[in-house]
């Protein structure tokens, strides 16, 4: 008998949702029923992003670190990164197509390729503006090159690398909507999947946002965790 | 395929696609001429979305920057862009609003102001009080400052943030199909009617395009950049300057 009444409720709420449905309303109870559909592709959707953004700061950085030893390369990677990243994400996950294939490897070579110049000329922003004073001070102290980068400049430096990885992330967030383009899933998928339905949209591209701003908060936590003497300048 | 594209392989199949184009399997002329109308229509929109944001920001940056308040509006209205997908935010027109030109071209419009306000409201702010002083002592009107002064001062930052915008317009009108308007994004949504060339080749066309515009806007850049801040930015001629707070003025 429990069973029958059951039955009963889930099809008097299924009428009551598909009138809701029929009139592409605004359904809270379509999105309770349907939440679980978009766990999966919110997984997918945190994975680029974590991976993209992890790989385009490895290269970025080291990129940077170099360039810091030897000024002249500053130019060239600035102008190839900016080619990277004007091409639209979108057109890149074509143009790769026949090269990598679909799927998660043509999705992060293309978010990562646009995450290089925003990651590098943050870096290289922040190790300029590095006073020389305190260089020479660390060298006056009898720093060797090496651990004057390590122990003085980029930590001075860390306010505006971790502000470079937040445009990054916020961006690649962004960018990985379109990632279902080169088939490798993503909240992007859901919102194109049905894109006239008000609950599908506002859940989807709201999850998305949700997610920028979450990890654009946990990168800032994580910066004034590492840097607690900017807090003591600012107060 | 001409002989002399053929080491592209599938890249070749695409530029070939782009110039001569073929016949569908509707019988209906795509690539070619046909691509042509469709960046047309890529441009025009894009172009009606850059012009109207502009039109409405420029000034309201500047006027902000110039009595130097809602700093926390303009800094963090590139922020939130930032964080709204271009994609979420298109179809949040799409599913509220309906499709059709008008209600992408005021899409398009949302996506492009914030760069181009942080950007105009941050040249301004940093334009030297003293340079802004000395022209009131010189009799400018308050106006007459904020175009005469702080404007060509800010110019170089304005521009890079209208490039931003521009990019960012011009790959999003690639999702353009999706609100019922039809641009170089056809052949990559409506794929079926032209194959995986067809795709391609649009893709490489939007490609070209956004890097055509980065060309343009900075080569516009440059030539709207007053000479006085062309000298500081050469290396060889700038002074150092000792202090973090003097680098920054310089600036």
């Amino acid at each position: 008998m429990p069973e029958l009444l059951a039955q009963v409720q889930l099809q008097d709420r299924s009428t009551s949702e598909a009138s809701c449905i029929a009139d592409n309303g605004f359904c809270p109870s379509w999105i309770a029923d349907n939440l679980d559909r978009y766990v999966d592709p919110f997984v997918q959707h945190v994975f680029l992003t974590l991976a993209s953004v992890a790989v385009g700061f490895a290269i970025a950085f080291a990129l940077a670190l170099v360039a810091h030893r030897h000024r002249w390369l500053i130019a060239p990677i600035v102008q190839v990164t900016g080619i990277m990243y004007t091409l639209p994400s979108i057109a890149v996950f074509f143009l790769l197509l026949p090269l990598t294939g679909r799927g998660n490897l043509t999705a992060i070579v293309a978010l990562v390729a646009y995450s290089l110049l925003i990651i590098f000329r943050n870096v290289t922003a922040g190790l300029d503006n590095v006073p020389d004073e305190t260089k020479d001070a660390g060298r006056g102290m009898g720093l060797t090159d090496r651990q004057l980068l390590w122990r003085v400049e980029l930590p001075l430096a860390l306010p505006e690398i971790m502000a470079g990885l937040r445009i990054a992330t916020t961006t690649t967030v962004g960018l990985a909507t379109l990632a279902f383009f080169a088939g490798a899933g993503g909240l992007g998928e859901q919102i194109f999947a049905d894109i006239n339905f008000k609950s599908n949209v506002v859940v989807a591209g709201g999850l998305a946002i949700v997610l920028a701003a979450l990890l654009d908060g946990l990168i800032l936590l994580a910066q004034r965790a590492i840097t607690p003497w900017t807090r003591a300048r600012t107060a | 395929m001409t002989p002399e594209l053929a080491f592209l392989g599938q890249f070749g199949d695409a530029i070939q696609f782009i110039f001569v184009g073929e016949t569908s399997r509707e019988g209906t002329q795509v690539g070619g001429s046909q691509f042509l109308e469709l960046t047309w229509e890529h441009v025009k929109l894009s172009g009606l979305s850059m012009a109207i944001a502009c039109a409405i920001t420029i000034p309201l940056g500047l006027w902000l920057g110039h009595i130097r308040r809602f700093s926390f509006l303009a800094i963090s209205a590139s922020n939130i862009g930032r964080a709204v997908p271009s994609l979420a935010l298109i179809a949040f027109f799409v599913a509220y609003l309906g499709i059709g030109f008008t209600n992408l071209t005021v899409a398009l419009v949302l996506l492009a102001i914030p760069p181009i306000l942080t950007n105009t409201y941050v040249g301004v702010t940093q334009v030297d009080p003293e340079t802004v002083d000395a022209s009131r002592g010189m009799g400018m009107t308050e106006p007459e400052i904020v175009a005469r002064v702080e404007l060509p001062l800010a110019l170089p930052l304005i521009f890079g943030g209208i490039k931003t915008s521009a990019v960012n317009v011009i790959a999003t009108a690639t999702i353009a199909p999706l609100a019922g308007v039809t641009t170089l994004g056809d052949p990559i949504i409506n794929v079926s009617g032209y194959g995986d060339t067809g795709r391609l080749a649009a893709a490489i066309v939007v490609a070209s395009l956004a890097v055509l515009t980065e060309l343009l806007l900075s080569a516009a850049q440059r030539a709207a950049t007053p000479r006085g801040l062309k000298l500081e930015s050469d290396p060889s001629r700038r002074r150092r300057l000792p202090t973090r707070i003097g680098r920054a003025a310089s600036t």
